[in-house]
């Protein structure tokens, strides 16, 4: 008996230090599995979002509230024509497989991107460089073919981070970065492991280990928070849930934004789109709150426009498109369309597609638009309605951060051809003052809004369910990215 | 015999031809480009040409079939776009999970149909044979899915005896042993009740033959007649249905393993299938097929060896 | 006329009956949102209480019975107005390279994995009530060719057959006129369990999001919308269920007992 109480305490004892040592491991969960480790190879958000920050660094990065920070680059001189770029690399700085990294393996990972051969998701970034020349063996100077402002925010995306000669072979499945924590193992289809690097130039992170989980589906997903099989979720799919675990003192949900404009797609070139009135009368026929309310359970911000309402350069318009039947009656009749018309509505996967649309449907066939849904995966979805053009309607949230470019832009997929804007566009990127600048923008945003380019809806939010106790995640989504630099456990 | 086989075999080969020529031709047409989607909105149209050269895209369909048949023929599986790593690897860990649930839910569906059938005949219309009678109406009518979906209300969010989904690996077999248990119920469930219905209808025909007529004559009671011979031989076709259900348990989980996210062949599909990963998709599909009809290829050789009668039928 | 054919008929009838009636009256319109109202439990002002959207889920059920029952009965008569004649067409040429062909084909069909063949149709041609019927239908056609094969073959070798033939008929004639007949009571029964199969097969693709696409009700895919509901509003999830099993268990009574009244000595095929 005394034996076995021995062995008892002993046991409780090796609990009691298993739950210790967890302090400072982390096991967090995210929708969707990367395809691969490459961030430099592939348009899936999940690389970055288990590998940003964590694993690889660029030259320069996004930090929890979106501002553009320093990275592996250190300080930077701007030529005063704003075409040259001389960027000053932190010292000491070596990949996760001991190798030194310097000007060269910059030099290397921009004209790998920028190659002819390359396979870059956002080759687009590094299209105005002209040249990457290594000065010293921690200088590095980029010539750009004309002044670019968003020059220090490109080099800031995950498709810019540095990566080593030596490792391109197998980035895929092996990817050896500069980041805080290395790469460890991954079991396809579960979860990934990442652990602290010991030899990290900058800070160390507070966390010794952190496992991602991959969970996509949503009742598996409130089911694995529920039994604490996880410390976190971010980017929680189903927000019909978040009640339950705010009524629960075991967790915290953090409600942040993201970069991701909601709108409804419109084919600007496919009549009747091609007419202003009918483009308002659509307009005026959606319900934003309920569409909020039904397909996000209340989740998400109302937008007037294309613009992330938490920026300070965000105007509010949504007083061009309130919700009014029978004002959209009127503009319908108004262009000829009195008896209404049918179009097409083509829905990506998401949710926010997928049940907003059919609220879409229920709102516009109350002012006599009939819709045909179709229900399109991704790969469809691009070939058909983003390449080919073929559609009337679409649902997609844009989740680049300050994307209102695309505007000017008219073979973009829903073909806004307004040389005013373009030309406006132009004036913005050649200026540099900010005042300057949030003028320009202010003006864009009113533009396309009483244009009634596509129907803006929400801003979408992203929710974060921990445990208490868990502190130091980001809140916002500037860019996909888990940063675990800062995360660590309450005392 | 041997003319039979060889007969058998041309037969095979052929249905192995069209089979891969039916799938090549499917997924060819499938819309929706693959490097367009790997690659997202952002991407210049140079890259995507870059991408699909590098997956082989740029090559003319004939040269693509051929080089896919011939390397299949060679035990190559080919290379997944999207993982960027040998098909062959991505379905020997898929299959990890998909064949032991198959099998784990082929054992507790012949658990529960085997004593529910035998004591179905041996009670013939008392109101225990009704009893099970109509249940096994209800399990063939449930839908397997939905069947799923209450399990993990009840078991997973509720009582949380169990997790709703994910599957944690071989690492420690319990675990992974109670991962599987929800979802090798909701797939059991309805093949248990075909299993106990033709488990108890052949144990009925049986129990009509003569030679259990001559061992009830040699003074057995029923019972004993039942236990002793007739379970025995009524075993033929329920291996029969057994094996049929075996086949399909393997590709068929699909839902299931959608339902509980479980990572195995059948998602692998689906989700091979949206991601545009068509190389996995074509050599997964072709695998399946191929293990069909070779099957069915060995129970008719079984089937002939042991009955001379259906060789000069067919 | 036994208890399973009472009970088969009257949940069959019943389930038609909801969707016959869904053309004329439906407590509610489906196809307006009512959001404010959403998940309402049943009883109340919603029978059954309402979805995500705030529909009724009543009426929903009422138009999801028409889809299904839509979709099964058209996929059914695909595979038997195929699967029939392919199968008489192999009696009456038994053991000639046609009937080999034929079987082959059929075995073909056989060894695809039939929800990954959807799933492939659906990736080709889009999700679409259509070509949920495409989908399950292909899969029908050998069933009803297998069968009616294997219930021909005997009568062929019947007396009445001889007669005919002796007369001079050819054998088109003496399959459309004396084994069609024969075989009717057997494609009935197992015409009925196909139908159950195919409510089934409808509700499992447009599960997955593979069958008929909104606005049109599926029991499916109020299933799939419930499915991150059924914690909160358990009725969402439930409903749509129950009324899958009883429609398919009515089927398959109904079968059954229409094998038992017509003729005991059938045997159908369940796969």
């Amino acid at each position: 008996m005394y034996q076995f109480k021995r062995l008892a305490a002993s046991a409780a004892i090796g609990l009691w230090a298993t739950t210790a040592l967890a302090q400072d491991s982390i096991t967090v969960a995210i929708q969707l599995e990367p395809p691969n480790l490459d961030p430099t190879g592939g348009a899936a958000q999940a690389i970055d979002s288990v590998l940003y920050a964590n694993v690889f660094e660029g030259l320069t990065r996004f930090d929890a509230d979106g501002a553009i920070i320093r990275g592996l680059a250190q300080s930077w001189d701007i030529s005063a024509d704003g075409t040259v770029y001389t960027f000053n690399l932190a010292a000491g700085v070596t990949f996760h497989d001991g190798t030194t990294m310097d000007a060269e393996d910059v030099k290397f990972s921009l004209d790998r991107a920028r190659a002819e051969d390359s396979t870059n998701a956002q080759k687009g970034l590094f299209a105005g460089i002209t040249d990457v020349t290594v000065l010293e063996p921690l200088v590095v100077q980029v010539t750009l073919d004309q002044p670019n402002g968003n020059f220090l925010f490109n080099m800031a995306w995950g498709d810019a981070v540095i990566v080593a000669p030596e490792s391109i072979a197998d980035i895929a499945s092996n990817p050896i970065g500069t980041g805080p924590f290395t790469f460890t193992d991954w079991v396809q289809g579960d979860r990934l492991e990442l652990t602290r690097n010991a030899d990290y130039w900058g800070d160390a992170p507070a966390l010794e280990s952190a496992t991602f989980r991959f969970i996509s589906d949503p009742t598996a997903a409130f089911a694995a928070v529920m039994a604490e099989d996880v410390d976190a979720f971010i980017g929680f799919p189903a927000p019909e849930n978040l009640p339950q675990f705010e009524a629960d003192p075991r967790f915290q949900v953090l409600v942040g934004n993201t970069e991701g404009e909601t709108i409804l797609s419109t084919n600007n070139k496919m009549p009747p789109f091609d007419n202003v009135l009918v483009r308002q009368a659509v307009a005026h026929a959606i319900d934003r709150q309920a569409i909020i309310d039904g397909a996000m359970f209340g989740l998400g911000t109302p937008i007037g426009t294309h613009f992330a309402p938490h920026n300070p350069a965000y105007v509010d318009l949504l007083a061009n498109s309130p919700h009014d039947p029978d004002r959209a009656r009127e503009l319908l009749a108004e262009a000829g369309f009195a008896d209404g018309f049918t179009t097409t509505l083509k829905l990506p996967p998401p949710s926010y597609a997928r049940r907003g649309g059919e609220i879409i449907a229920a709102q516009l066939r109350d002012v006599g638009i009939e819709t045909e849904i179709t229900n399109l995966e991704w790969a469809q979805w691009i070939e058909e309605v983003f390449k080919n053009k073929d559609f009337g309607l679409s649902i997609v949230s844009h989740t680049e951060p300050m994307d209102i470019g695309i505007y000017a832009n008219p073979d973009y997929y829903f073909q806004y051809d307004n040389p005013d804007f373009q030309a406006l566009m132009e004036e913005l990127n050649a200026t540099t003052d900010p005042a300057g600048r949030n003028d320009l923008l202010a003006k864009a945003q009113t533009i396309i809004s009483e244009d009634y380019v596509n129907g803006y809806l929400f801003e979408l939010a992203v929710a974060t369910v921990a445990k208490v106790g868990v502190q130091g995640l980001w809140v916002n989504q500037p860019t996909a990215a888990v940063d675990l630099t800062g995360v660590s456990w309450a005392e | 015999m041997i003319r039979y086989a060889l007969g058998r075999l041309t037969s095979l080969i052929i249905s192995l031809l069209v089979a891969s020529l039916v799938i090549f031709a499917v997924i060819e047409v499938i819309p929706g480009d693959p490097a367009a989607f790997m690659l997202g909105v952002n991407a210049r149209p140079d890259t995507i040409a870059a991408l699909r050269a590098e997956m082989g895209l740029d090559q003319s369909i004939i040269t693509r079939y051929f080089d896919w048949v011939t390397g299949l023929l060679q035990g190559d599986f080919g290379q997944s776009w999207t993982y960027k790593t040998p098909v062959a690897e991505l379905i020997s860990d898929r299959i990890w999970v998909s064949l032991p649930l198959a099998i784990y839910a082929l054992i507790l569906s012949a658990l529960i149909a085997f004593p529910a059938g035998i004591f179905a005949a041996s009670r013939r219309g008392g109101p225990g044979d009704i009893t099970i009678m109509g249940a096994t109406q209800l399990g063939v009518a449930i839908p397997n899915f939905w069947f799923a979906m209450i399990l993990v209300l009840i078991f997973a969010i509720n009582l949380r005896w169990f997790s709703a989904g994910g599957f944690p690996g071989w690492g420690d077999p319990l675990q992974a042993l109670k991962a599987l248990t929800l979802p090798a119920i909701a797939l059991a469930l309805p093949q248990a009740a075909i299993l106990a219905r033709v488990m108890r209808s052949s144990l009925l025909d049986m129990l009509g033959e003569d030679f259990i007529r001559t061992a009830r004559a040699k003074g057995l009671t029923r019972r004993q007649a039942l236990w002793r011979h007739a379970v025995r031989n009524a075993l033929i076709p329920v291996l029969t249905i057994i094996g049929l259900q075996f086949s399909f348990l393997l590709a068929g989980g699909i839902i299931i393993e959608q339902v509980f996210f479980l990572p195995g062949l059948g998602r692998l599909i689906f989700q091979s299938i949206s991601a545009r990963d068509l190389i996995v998709v074509e050599s997964v599909v072709m695998l399946l097929v191929f293990t069909v009809i070779v099957v069915n290829f060995t129970v008719d050789l079984a089937y002939a060896a042991v009955d001379p009668r259906l060789r000069a039928k067919a | 006329m036994s208890r399973n054919l009472i009970i088969g008929a009257g949940l069959s009838v019943l389930f038609i009956c909801l969707a016959a009636l869904s053309f004329i009256w439906t407590p509610y319109d489906i196809e307006a949102l009512d959001i404010p109202n959403k998940l309402q439990a049943p009883g109340g002002a919603n029978l059954l209480g309402t979805d995500h959207f705030g529909r009724d889920i009543l009426s929903m059920i009422m138009m999801g019975a028409r889809t299904s029952i839509a979709v099964a009965l058209v996929a059914v008569g695909i595979g038997m107005a195929l699967g029939i004649p392919l199968g008489l067409l192999a009696a009456a040429r038994h053991g000639s390279l046609l009937d080999e062909l034929i079987m082959r084909g059929n075995d073909l069909v056989f060894a695809f994995p039939s929800l990954v063949i959807a799933i492939l149709i659906t990736a080709v041609f889009g999700a679409s009530a259509v070509n949920a019927i495409i989908a399950i239908g292909i899969f029908n056609i050998p069933v009803f060719a297998r069968l009616t094969r294997g219930a021909a073959l005997p009568l062929w070798e019947r007396d009445f057959i001889l007669a005919a033939r002796v007369c001079g008929k050819s054998a088109a004639r003496i399959s459309v006129e004396h084994i069609l007949p024969n075989i009717t009571n057997l494609m009935i029964v197992q015409g009925t369990i196909q139908f159950s199969l195919g409510i089934l097969a409808e509700a499992a693709l447009s599960y997955i999001g593979l069958g008929a696409q909104p606005p049109t009700a599926s029991w499916g895919r109020m299933l799939a919308d419930a499915q991150t509901l059924v914690s909160i509003a358990p009725h969402t999830a439930l409903v749509p269920g129950f009324a899958i099993l009883l429609m398919v268990l009515g089927l398959n009574l109904l079968g059954d007992g229409l094998r038992d009244w017509l003729d005991p000595r059938i045997r159908v095929a369940r796969v």
